[in-house]
């Protein structure tokens, strides 16, 4: 089995979000950039399926050579080869379609995405992708077996979860749940320096439409200070809801 | 052209962003000089739609359809853009919309934002106002070509009367066997219960309430609020309460009108999730919990003495409030 697994660089989610002066952009200054939490655990997954069932494991990124980093981190993780396709990955729509170039290129059984990027919030790469080559996709996915042909995935739902099947060639969007947080690596000594050694290879983009563009950003309007109630006061409270806020 | 909006049905019922992305639909149809036609799927009274200003409803019976299947009704939905020429499509941010709306966007190399916070500043081009970075900033994005696809945000728009008559007309979509390549085996889902995607308010507790065994006032205070119950991220990773309450930047995220969160600490990555509830209350012993500086409303107190008391306080008030 050959796994694709799609890695976005985002903020780690301690970082406070700042944007340049003119709010045009994002200001990545000062911000530590990690694997996206969703493709950690996908990445987690596709690493046992590595060790149990024998797959190859492909990491592949859009971005500039500032994402490097993050593909050796990958690396150092287990995954066998990186790609990097060389654009900015700017809108989805082009995203899908950089990705989607490389996984019909590699012939991918399984391709492994997440939810959302937590620093964009698109979630959409995955089921752009999946719709482009015509792949079966499970999104918000919370578990994954593949025996032979055959999928079985766990996917999350408003207020519970669904159990699915389907075949491989298969697009999922991962999340927590695929894998246990105990279960995440800290890359060690030694696959660092095996990372060093292995192919990342860097890939132009193709021609490609977007879909959308951010044109300017906002900060969120700054929180009045917290108003107080006494524990012995509570009908205070009730009041505050009813009355000010409105919301019972 | 036109505004076409999928309004999502559980077993024949609306869900209650339905009712909030039809209004969304109609407020922006009416902007733009068209129509909104709504898309249902199985409902048992397509109709009620008019309340918000739908003035057509393609309702499509197949029972394939149930349960929910995102590829199959992306398809559909392709079919109805072209068939009604609409240049939008209006879409829910529940976890099915999404899911769905993702693989629209890709059939139809269409231009998609999700968690949008109002209508369109601006219509030529159009652009929307979003919620990104995890609620830590808005984003004013613009969307290419048509038609575009707009996924509202839960509760930010809310809904809007505006009764007119709706014709409803049977859509027969062209399903094929690849649209089902993914199928269900079995749902697993609390019915008796409103889920956090659904809830105007969320009853959220965290490490503070110690054990799975306290959780009786948490669900007894959601059950007088009419709430959904969640939690924070350890509370599920030890166990303590289902995944599928874990609310946070890692795990499902709430924009409901009222979010009370009680034991919870109020850690980045916890904000970052549930910032976007419009009024948020805590209570915590600890007066230095970073959930101060992020609240409308505080109690500096024990959860054990002042949630029971809640409680009582809440029912006394409903008896007087109906
Ligand atoms: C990559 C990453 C992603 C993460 N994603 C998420 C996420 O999505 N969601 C999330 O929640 N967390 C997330 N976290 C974890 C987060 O950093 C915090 O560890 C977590 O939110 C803390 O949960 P808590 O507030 O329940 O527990 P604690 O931080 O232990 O806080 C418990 C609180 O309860 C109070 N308390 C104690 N006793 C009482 C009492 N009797 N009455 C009232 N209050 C009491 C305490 O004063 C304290 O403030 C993430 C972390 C990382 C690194
Ligand atoms: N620039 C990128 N390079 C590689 N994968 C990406 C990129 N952007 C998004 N993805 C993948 O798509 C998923 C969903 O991202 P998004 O649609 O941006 O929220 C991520 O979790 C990644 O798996």
């Amino acid at each position: 089995m050959k796994i694709l697994v799609c890695i976005s660089n985002v903020p780690d989610t301690t970082s406070k979000i700042n944007f340049t002066q003119d709010l045009t952009a994002f200001d990545t200054t000062g911000v530590q950039f990690v694997i996206n939490p969703n493709d950690e655990f996908g990445l987690t997954r596709a690493m046992w399926f590595k060790e149990k069932q024998g797959a190859t494991v492909h990491v592949a990124t859009v971005g500039s050579t500032s994402v490097e980093p993050t593909i050796r981190k990958a690396l150092a993780i287990g995954a066998d080869e990186g790609i990097r396709i060389d654009a900015e990955p700017e809108d989805g729509l082009f995203v899908a379609r950089q990705l989607a170039e490389v996984v019909k290129n590699g012939g991918y059984d399984l391709v492994i995405a997440g939810r959302e990027s937590i620093d964009y919030n698109g979630g959409m790469v995955p089921g752009m992708m999946a719709a482009m080559l015509d792949m079966n996709f499970v999104n918000t996915c919370i578990s994954l077996e593949i025996d032979g042909n055959k999928a079985t995935a766990i996917r999350e739902i408003d207020g519970g979860k669904e159990t699915l099947e389907t075949t491989l060639p298969l697009i999922i969007g991962g999340q927590k749940g695929l894998v246990e947080e105990s279960d995440l690596r800290i890359p060690n000594m030694r696959g660092i320096m095996m990372a060093r050694q292995k192919k990342l290879t860097v890939v132009p983009p193709v021609e490609g439409a977007e879909g959308t563009r951010d044109i300017r950003f906002e900060r969120p309007a700054p929180k009045g200070p917290v108003k107080l109630v006494d524990p012995g006061n509570l009908d205070e409270l009730i009041e505050l809801l009813h009355k000010e806020a409105k919301v019972i | 052209m036109s505004v076409l909006v999928y309004a999502e049905t559980e077993n024949g019922v609306f869900r209650k962003n339905a009712f909030e992305v039809a209004s969304y639909a109609s407020k922006l149809a009416a902007s733009m000089g068209t129509e909104a036609i709504a898309l249902a799927v199985n409902a048992d009274t397509p109709e009620s739609l008019g309340t918000y200003g739908i003035g057509k409803v393609l309702n499509v019976s197949e029972t394939k359809l149930n349960p929910f299947n995102a590829r199959a009704t992306a398809s559909m939905l392709k079919q109805a853009t072209s068939e009604t020429g609409a240049t939008v499509v209006v879409t829910s941010s529940s976890t099915d919309a999404k899911y769905m709306a993702s693989l629209l966007a890709g059939m139809l190399k269409a231009g998609f934002v999700n968690n949008v916070v109002s209508l369109p500043e601006g219509m030529n081009p159009m652009v929307v106002k979003r919620t990104a970075f995890s609620n830590k900033g808005f984003a004013f994005t613009e969307l290419k070509g048509e038609p575009a696809i707009i996924g509202v945000s839960n509760n930010a728009f809310g809904t809007v009367e505006n009764q007119v008559t709706a014709e409803v007309q049977d859509f027969a979509p062209r399903l094929s066997d690849a649209d089902f390549g993914v199928t269900s085996v079995s749902v697993d889902r609390v019915t008796d219960k409103v889920t956090i995607a659904d809830a105007e308010i969320v009853v959220s507790g965290g490490r503070g309430l110690k054990g799975p065994e306290n959780w009786g006032m948490i669900e007894e205070l959601a059950d007088v609020l009419g709430a959904a119950t969640a939690c924070s991220k350890p509370v599920s990773d030890l166990g303590w309460r289902p995944h599928s309450e874990h609310v946070g930047q890692t795990g499902k995220p709430v924009a409901s009108n009222l979010y009370m969160a009680i034991g919870i600490s109020g850690a980045i990555q916890h904000l970052a999730g549930v910032n976007a509830s419009k009024t948020k209350v805590v209570i915590n012993t600890d007066p230095e919990a970073p959930f101060f500086k992020a609240a409308d409303y505080g109690v500096v107190g024990d959860a054990f003495e002042v949630v029971p008391e809640l409680i009582e306080k809440l029912k006394e008030f409903k008896a007087e409030n109906g």
